[in-house]
Order: structure tokens, then C-alpha cells, then sequence
């Protein structure tokens, strides 16, 4: 029986029934779809971004949106770290520290280029990682919290106390980029407009931010790495069951983050020109680790939502600049009790999408020939079995 | 002689606030990140309550011990609050998003009281004097002792509820098992409630003696005892409240050696790099038990 089955199968190929209903068409427009809607947003965005300075130009608004950019890059760094790996990290500062520090060391000390010292920094950057994350990596998540936050301090309290470094007063007089000769300070000009040297280095710090901060990160928490990382996150013990090392995705995420804070700390370098020991208190720590919470742990648009609102908002809040600390305890606190995935989770639908019903599945021709009450078994069959008329039978099962 | 005495001193202080920690993770498995900020309220419910008085410069002892009792009964009922309003409702979701809220009301508390009595250190009234004695070569002073006699007091007393009264039973079955623990009986919401009052009245009690030891309060004092007292708690093994004595005490000793050896300024790295190390080797601490982490 079993080798004329499978000899019937042989010949005639397994197929799959062709489908009941058709299946409805892909949306169109672009409020028809998320992920459509989604891009669609992010380049008004960019938009957004490249044409600020046409718009108003000053000194005050461009190093503004600069350090909101750069806030961009450092938030969605720790959203490796916090948001797909699910590992809190309480002094995420201290990489930015050491991204700041080592540029400018190499710019001021040893006197190299800034982008010579790119690689020097995000190779600091991976030691500070796997320094901080070898040992610790394998304690539970709030052991974790606390050395993070430990090697914060020391990070902090060794930048004040080495000579190298410093010391209380920090580095002063860090160079600005420049390229085979051509320094952002000479400024550029195309086509009759003129870009003064804050323009260039704002747009300079937009490529970076846009391209590496946001697409490189938003992409890797989707690929296989970033599938491992929420892996780890949801279920350590099923992750490590089903195949991943969890001690390798764990590693990896520190390490990406280390290195985006680092960028994200040499670009703050230049952009600041100067650094010193208290740009990098817990505070600040405490202060991206809120961005990451409230905009939405683990989502590209609500983690640029929350480094924007907390690096904008203490500029809009100038007047209460005394109060913002206390009104953002109190936000965190409501914003974890009423919303504890943030104002833009990552699963978050938007909400015209919400309503959208799957259109219910037309009758089709073979759901309408089958008759609920069609006897399994013929009527002559019966009449044989108890000896009544099948129209009887029928009856008497309908009363 | 003289390091040992001090980090004794200095221990007393870091137990004090580190068997809070250790209560509350042993019995809900939260870090209490606001524990820290809790001792800092202490001192200034003291301050608060003797400049309301118009009392300052006061050498008294039993004066400080009535403020004692005070500041121990508000923080504990402040601890109490911060449970029941923050954490409470919380205690079902990740601990992730509970560790948050409590930074958040760790610099609610802080900037709170930054704003009622401003970001200045302030004078604390109450000032032991300081002359003192020899003892065997080390130089002992009245306050010293009294605030270890104090600690030691209020830690025995600590030890007792836990050991010997119904309550104190009751919190070691909720922190083995709280699901059994209620189907036993156990008014589990209560007793987590008690215990956030201890805890909280003995980090109030360690910051109104900081405040008399040192003299100078600020808004953030809380906050490197609460890490200190955290590190405290790991040496001695979390949950563990003879393990929270005995780290307290063993830290303060370190960082006197270690401030002693490398320089003040080092201390802190120190004991920060000290807790990396200890829990890279020994993560269940001194007296702890072996944990296994369940989500």
C-alpha cells in the first residue's frame, strides 16, 4: 500500500490547491501601506534636513541641528544596545567619552587629520566594548545596569584625573575635518552659493548620521544579526536553544554600539571643539537612555522622535531650564506606566491602518456545493442498515 | 589602624543604606535605583525639620536621635509612596521597563528636591563635635562612636524582625516564593509594603548621620552611595542581609586601603573597578546563593 502511494506520487507531482478567493491586491498609495508611508516620511525628513540651512542659516540654529544630529547617532547607537539587544547600559556615555577623547587626542596631541583618526577611534571604541563586555556580559540584566554604570564613572573620573586628557579643564582647539588638503573651515562654494564652514560640517554631520546612524543601524536590526540580537532579547534561553550564540549577538551589540557612540563622540569633538570630563556625566547617559525609552524602544522613528524632543527640548524649554530635569523623571515614570513600549513602538501600526479589515474571503464555488446536511453515506445503504425509507430518515433527523 | 577605623565608619554608613537594597531586590527582585536619592531625602528631612525650628549648630545627641527617628518614619513612608504609585502597578512587566521607572524616580526625587531647596550644598545643623581620643594609636572621636553604636543598634533591631516576628517570616517566604507565599496566606502587597519602609527608613536614618558626620548636604549626595551601596550588596551577596553588613563594612575598609594606596581620587575607581572584578569572578557575592534568572 505505502509503495503504491509513493509510486502514485511519483508521477503525479504534490501540488498546492489552487487558492479559494483571490488574494487582494498589494496597496497602492502610499497611505496604504506602512512600510511605504514610512520611507515615504523618512525622505521628507531628509528633505527636511538638507534644505534648514537655506532656511535659516544662523550660527545658533545650525549648531543646534547639529547636535541634535549627532543625538541622533548616539540614541540610535544605545537602541542596539537597549532597544534589539535588550542589555541596559547605563553608561553608554563613556564610549562617547572615549570616541571624544581619542580624536582628540590624536587631533591635539599627535597632531594627525581628523578622518586619520576616524579608525583610531572606532578601534578604541571595539576595545572599550569587548573591555566592558567580556566579563560582564554574562551577568543578569541589572548587574549589568549597575557595571555599566560603574565603568561610566571610571571612564569619567580617569578622563579627570590623567594628564593626557586634560584633566578638569579637558581638551581645547580640536580641528575640524579635512581632506587631502581641503579643510571644512575654508568653507565651499558652488554655483554662486556660498557654504560657510558650520553649513559644511552640518551637512557633513547629516551624511554621516543619516546614512550610518540611521539606515546602517535600522538595517542591521533587521538582518540575520539584528533578528539574533531580539532573539536574545525575548527568550535568552530559547534563543541559545535555537542555535544562536548568544554570547557572540550579546558582544556584537555592544561593540556596534560602542562604535556609534565613538563616531557619534568624534563628531561632538569637532563640533564642540573643545571637551571636557563633565560633557560626560550620567546624566547624559541617563538622559540618551530616556530618548531611547520614550521615543520606543528597538523603533527607528520613535528613537529620532525621542533624540529630538530631549536634544531640542531643553533649548525650546530655555526658560524652565531648571525645571527640565525633574519635568523628565516625572515624564520617564508616566511614560513607563501609561505607554511602557514608547510614543512610537516598534510594532506600532499607524493608525488609519489600524481599522483595516482583511476583505472576508468571497463564497466560492466549492465552498457553496458542500450542503451541511448531505448524508455521508447513500441512501440505499442506509435503507439496508435500519430497514427505514433514507427519506424517513431524513426526516426524522430534521425533527 | 587609623584606615581601619575609618572605612568602618564609612561602612556603617554604605550597610545602612546597602540592607535597604538588598531587602527590596531579594523580595520583588527590583534594583531600587531611587535608594540612593531615598538617603539623600533622609538628610534633608533633617535639615528640613531642625531649620524649621531654627535650630543650627547643635551638638546634642538625643536631639539626633529624635531627628533620627523622624527623617526614618518620612523616608520610610516617602518609600512606601514611590512604591505604591511607581512601582506597583508595574510589578507584572519586564524589569527592564521597572529598573527605568525607578531612574526615573531616582531624578524625580533628586531635581525635586533640587528645586525646594536649591543646588547648593547646604549646612546640616546638627554637628558633632569632633573632639576626640586615642585609642590604641587610632584617633576615635564621641561622633564616630555614636554612629556606629547607632548602625549597629538599628541593624540588630533590622536582624530581629527578620529572624524572629511573623512579618519577618512572612518576607523571607515571599522572597523564596511569592505566588506560593500568597496562596499561603501571606498579604503579599503588605508585607513588599513594610519592607519598602525599612528600607527606606534605614537609608533615611544612614543619610541623617551622613549629614551629622560631614556637615554638608547636597541634592546629589544619594546617588554615588546609592551605586556604593549597590556594590556593597554584590560583594555580600544580593538579597542576603548579614552578606549586606558584612559588604558594607568590607567596602568601606577597601576604599579607606585603596584612597590610602593610589590617592583620593582614585576611590571611586577603585571601588567601581573592585566591583567589576567581584562580579566577573563571583557574581552570587560572599554569602549569597547561587540565582538562576528566570524572565
Amino acid at each position: 500500500m505505502a509503495r503504491d502511494l509513493a509510486g502514485a506520487l511519483k508521477h503525479a507531482p504534490l501540488r498546492a490547491p489552487a487558492p479559494l478567493f483571490e488574494r487582494p491586491r498589494a496597496a497602492g498609495g502610499i497611505f496604504d501601506s506602512q512600510r511605504g508611508f514610512m520611507r515615504a516620511l523618512g525622505g521628507l525628513v531628509v528633505v527636511l534636513v538638507a534644505v534648514l540651512p537655506f532656511l535659516d542659516a544662523s550660527p545658533y540654529t545650525i549648531s543646534i541641528a547639529t547636535s541634535a544630529l549627532i543625538y541622533v547617532m548616539l540614541c540610535m547607537g544605545l537602541n542596539v544596545v537597549v532597544g534589539y539587544a535588550g542589555l541596559l547600559d547605563l553608561g553608554y556615555i563613556a564610549f562617547f567619552a572615549v570616541g571624544a577623547y581619542v580624536s582628540g587626542i590624536f587631533t591635539t596631541v599627535l597632531g594627525f587629520p581628523m578622518w586619520l583618526a576616524l579608525p583610531a577611534t572606532i578601534a578604541a571604541c571595539i576595545i572599550a566594548g569587548i573591555i566592558i563586555g567580556a566579563p560582564t556580559l554574562r551577568l543578569r540584566s541589572d548587574y549589568l545596569a549597575i557595571v555599566t554604570l560603574g565603568f561610566g564613572e571610571i571612564i569619567r573620573i580617569t578622563a579627570n584625573n590623567l594628564d593626557i586628557t586634560g584633566g578638569p579643564s579637558g581638551i581645547h582647539g580640536i580641528p575640524t575635518w579635512e581632506f587631502l588638503g581641503w579643510s571644512f573651515a575654508d568653507g565651499f562654494t558652488i554655483a554662486g552659493l556660498e557654504f560657510p564652514e558650520r553649513v559644511v560640517f552640518y551637512y557633513f554631520v547629516a551624511l554621516v548620521v543619516i546614512v550610518v546612524g540611521v539606515i546602517g543601524a535600522g538595517r542591521l536590526g533587521k538582518g540575520k544579526l539584528g533578528r539574533a540580537w531580539k532573539a536574545v532579547r525575548d527568550d535568552e534561553d530559547a534563543a541559545e536553544a535555537m542555535g544562536i550564540n548568544t554570547y557572540i549577538a550579546k558582544i556584537s551589540a555592544y561593540i556596534i554600539g560602542a562604535v556609534w557612540a565613538g563616531m557619534a563622540g568624534q563628531l561632538m569633538a569637532t563640533h564642540l571643539s573643545a571637551i571636557s570630563p563633565n560633557s560626560f556625566q550620567f546624566l547624559y547617559s541617563a538622559l540618551i537612555l530616556m530618548a531611547v525609552v520614550l521615543g520606543g524602544m528597538g523603533s527607528t522613528p520613535g528613537v529620532i522622535i525621542g533624540a529630538l524632543f530631549v536634544s531640542l527640548a531643553p533649548e525650546l524649554l530655555r526658560d524652565f531650564a531648571e525645571w527640565r530635569y525633574l519635568i523628565f523623571g516625572i515624564l520617564l515614570v508616566v511614560v513607563m506606566l501609561f505607554r511602557p513600549a514608547g510614543l512610537w513602538p516598534a510594532t506600532a501600526v499607524l493608525p488609519w491602518l489600524k481599522k483595516r479589515r482583511p476583505t472576508p474571503p468571497p463564497f466560492t464555488a466549492a465552498v457553496g456545493a458542500y450542503e451541511p446536511n448531505e448524508p455521508a453515506v447513500e441512501p440505499s445503504v442506509m435503507e439496508s442498515v435500519d430497514g427505514l425509507p433514507a427519506t424517513d430518515a431524513e426526516e426524522g433527523r430534521r425533527a | 589602624m587609623q584606615l581601619i577605623w575609618n572605612g568602618l565608619i564609612v561602612g556603617s554608613f554604605y550597610a545602612l543604606v546597602a540592607l535597604g537594597y538588598s531587602m527590596v531586590y531579594g523580595i520583588i527582585k527590583l534594583l531600587n535605583f531611587a535608594h540612593g536619592d531615598i538617603y539623600m531625602l533622609g538628610a534633608f528631612v533633617g535639615f528640613f525639620t531642625l531649620s524649621a525650628f531654627g535650630i543650627s549648630n547643635e551638638t546634642s545627641i538625643p536631639l539626633l536621635l529624635v531627628i533620627l527617628l523622624l527623617s526614618m518614619v518620612t523616608t520610610g513612608l516617602i518609600g512606601v509612596g514611590i512604591e505604591r504609585i511607581a512601582y506597583r502597578p508595574l510589578r507584572k512587566s519586564p524589569r527592564l521597563a521597572v529598573l527605568i521607572t525607578a531612574i526615573g524616580v531616582s531624578f524625580t526625587l533628586e531635581y525635586g528636591v533640587r528645586q525646594i531647596f536649591g543646588p547648593n550644598p547646604e549646612a546640616f545643623p546638627i554637628r558633632l563635635e569632633s573632639a576626640g581620643f586615642d585609642i590604641a594609636g587610632v584617633r576615635v572621636t564621641a561622633s564616630q562612636i555614636v554612629l556606629v553604636v547607632i548602625a549597629a543598634a538599628l541593624m540588630l533591631v533590622l536582624a530581629h524582625i527578620v529572624e524572629r516576628t511573623r512579618q519577618g517570616r512572612a518576607m523571607r517566604a515571599i522572597a523564596l516564593d511569592p505566588q506560593g507565599a500568597q496562596l499561603m496566606g501571606v498579604n503579599v502587597n503588605r508585607v513588599i509594603a513594610i519592607v519598602f519602609f525599612i528600607g527606606s527608613s534605614l537609608a533615611g536614618a544612614a543619610g541623617v548621620m551622613a549629614g551629622a558626620y560631614y556637615g554638608s548636604i547636597d541634592f546629589l549626595m544619594g546617588f554615588i552611595i546609592g551605586l556604593k551601596a549597590f556594590t556593597a550588596a554584590v560583594i555580600g551577596g544580593i538579597g542576603n542581609l548579614y552578606g549586606a553588613m558584612l559588604g558594607g563594612l568590607l567596602l568601606g575598609l577597601l576604599e579607606s586601603f585603596g584612597a590610602a594606596w593610589f590617592g583620593g581620587e582614585w576611590r571611586d575607581v577603585f571601588a567601581f573597578a573592585f566591583l567589576i572584578l567581584f562580579l566577573t569572578f563571583k557574581p552570587t557575592g560572599l554569602l549569597g546563593a547561587r540565582v538562576v534568572e528566570r524572565m
